[in-house]
């Protein structure tokens, strides 16, 4: 089994909400300082995925991270969980795209890598949230394509998988080669071995330009978008919380339950 | 461009009537149509769903397309991107909404990288540019942390709206409507999936959705045993319980149980935020509630930002004290 998976370094989203800036005249957000970047939660799931079906049917799996000013250490994190390959379309051409030009990119870049039986990319990633890219490559693939997976079972060329859907999961069924996406479902994704840490350390990623997978600068990162982003900010936070006091915990609780009956809340 | 006209919204269909996000989207549409001076119309795709046109009248459309067929039972990105192709080229709307729902989400990308033209999913907020007359679509960003507002240059502009952020109209059965059949047309074989089953994971009691009291927990509640706390104090209080990601990622509570940017979206009267946080990507979900209440033993917790009444203390001591002393108070 030949899987393919779609990563992305981003800014922790689980940094604390009080480091989150924005500079508004660029609308672009500023790191926090001293928050190291990390892959893409969602990102991970998939990693995990596809690691699953390595641990039951063997095969390879091949990471693929487009951006700039990838960190190492961080982007080698799939290979440390279990991944063969990586590889970083890295060129500041690709840089301040949409779900347009990044799906193109990657779709050329599985293109060129070829014989793939699954392509795993996160239901979203956690910067933008906009849950596009991985419908975008098998649009432009032609495959079939099942987004927000939790659960997938492989037999003989054909997937079986657990789709989220608003009231429960649906079971589908399809033929490979496919693109799936990876939902938090799933479970937690697996922590790095020591013996994967090592082998990672020695890995060298395979870097390719636009030119070595066949596409202008036309057609990439921000030159390529079909959206343009108007405005970025951040919604105030009125924050009047009125503190219930007491001696004790039990008496503060009982306190809250009786401001709650005179304020007519309850 | 010049030949793109009206608003089109995708009307989903739940158990033989109009799911509430398609009437939310009727309600909607028609504002922005109305600020373009143009045309509402309606989608419906499914099987046995024609007879659900009128009601699509009734809550604001000028004109309901309706695709019937039974290879369209269930919702399969094959058949209902080629539909969804079909009907836009037919009908060459400016703007096309979906809900962020199950469907909304898997439809829209694929339809809009078909159709060479973009999407932004999960809108809270649509409204038309004066100037430009093209459609304004905010969304939540990192997690919520940020809100962006996109345009697209293309047409149709596509976008999906989260539930509960449109409001519906009055249903009138005396508004006047047009329904137009057009014919799917589809060739089975180029439907690549299957859906073989089909399972409805119901949380037992209240729909989150619909309750109007909401006890959640969040990582600090520690456990399952923990949370069958949390159900004492909603079933007294005739509520459901939700949960952040954490104990639903950690099998605490059911995935269907999570409440915010990944999970659902709620607005009750009162929302009780135990031993969570409030991150940004939780309360997308919740923030729309009436009135918050937190505790945590974090001073500086987020969830303080956001709360209207707070009490600072270890949820297991303040829970059964709070849940005692209610009981009380509404039993008298």
């Amino acid at each position: 089994m030949n899987m393919i998976v779609c990563i992305k370094q981003v800014i922790d989203p689980e940094a604390p909400p009080a480091s989150f800036k924005i500079d508004p005249s660029a609308n672009k957000v500023v790191p926090p300082p001293g928050v190291s970047p990390v892959i893409d939660p969602y990102a991970e799931y998939a990693v995990e995925a596809a690691l699953r079906i390595k641990d039951a049917l063997g095969g390879k799996v091949t990471a693929i991270s487009l951006g700039t000013n990838q960190l190492r250490d961080i982007v080698k994190k799939p290979l440390a969980m279990g991944a063969d390959d990586l590889i970083l379309l890295e060129d500041e051409a690709f840089d301040g795209g949409d779900s347009w030009s990044t799906a193109y990119a990657l779709a050329m870049a599985i293109k060129k890598i070829g014989n793939y039986d699954i392509v795993f990319c996160g239901r979203e990633a956690s910067d933008w949230n906009a849950g596009q890219v991985g419908s975008g490559i098998a649009e432009i693939l032609g495959l079939p394509s099942v987004t927000l997976a939790k659960k997938m079972d492989i037999t003989n060329g054909r997937a079986r998988v657990e789709r989220v859907t608003d009231e429960g999961y649906e079971v589908i069924e399809f033929s490979l080669p496919a693109l799936i996406t990876v939902s938090n479902e799933i479970g937690e994704p697996r922590y790095p071995t020591i013996r994967g840490i090592m082998a990672a350390k020695k890995k060298e990623p395979i870097i390719w330009k636009p030119a070595d997978i066949g596409v202008g600068v036309s057609q990439i990162g921000s030159a390529g978008r079909r959206t343009k982003l108007l405005k970025l900010f951040q919604p105030v936070r009125e924050g009047k919380c009125e503190i219930i006091k007491g001696e004790t915990p039990e008496e503060a609780a009982a306190n809250l339950a009786l401001r709650l009956r005179e304020t007519k809340v309850l | 461009m010049a030949e793109y006209k009206g608003v089109m919204i995708f009307g989903e269909t739940s158990q033989g009537k109009l799911a509430s996000i398609a009437t939310e989207l009727l309600g909607g549409g028609r504002k922005l149509a109305n600020d373009l001076g143009q045309e509402l119309s309606a989608v419906l795709v499914g099987s046995g769903i024609s007879n659900l046109a009128r009601e699509a009248i009734a809550f604001g459309a000028d004109r309901v397309y309706v695709v019937d067929d039974p290879l369209l039972k269930d919702y399969q990105t094959d058949s209902y991107v080629i539909v969804m192709e079909k009907v836009v080229k037919q009908v060459m709307p400016q703007i096309l909404i979906l809900g962020q729902t199950a469907i909304g989400r898997d439809l829209a990308p694929r339809l809009a990288f078909r159709l060479n033209t973009a999407a932004s999913l999960g809108c809270l907020e649509l409204a038309i540019d004066p100037q430009s007359k093209l459609l304004l679509q905010t969304k939540p960003v990192y997690g919520g942390n940020a809100q962006a507002v996109f345009v697209c240059q293309s047409y149709p502009q596509i976008a999906t709206v989260r539930a509960k952020a449109m409001t519906p109209l009055e249903r009138d059965e005396s508004r006047q409507g047009e329904v137009i059949t057009i014919a799917a047309g589809i060739d089975p074989s180029a439907i690549r999936t299957k859906v073989i089953d089909k399972v409805a994971e119901r949380v037992e009691g209240i729909r989150l959705e619909d309750a109007k009291v909401v006890v959640s927990g969040g990582r600090g509640i520690g456990g399952a045993d923990g949370f069958k706390q949390l159900e004492e104090l909603a079933r007294m209080l005739k509520g459901a319980v939700g949960a952040t990601r954490p104990p639903c990622d950690n099998g605490w509570m059911p995935a269907g149980a999570q409440i915010g940017l990944t999970g659902k979206i709620i607005t009750p009267d009162l929302y009780i935020a135990i031993a969570l946080s409030g991150s940004s990507q939780h309360m997308s979900g919740c923030s729309g509630s009436k009135t918050i209440v937190a505790i945590n033993k974090d001073p500086e917790a987020n969830i303080f930002r956001e709360a209207r009444f707070g009490v600072v203390g270890d949820w297991k001591k303040v829970i059964p004290a709070f849940t005692s002393k209610l009981k009380g108070l509404l039993a008298g």
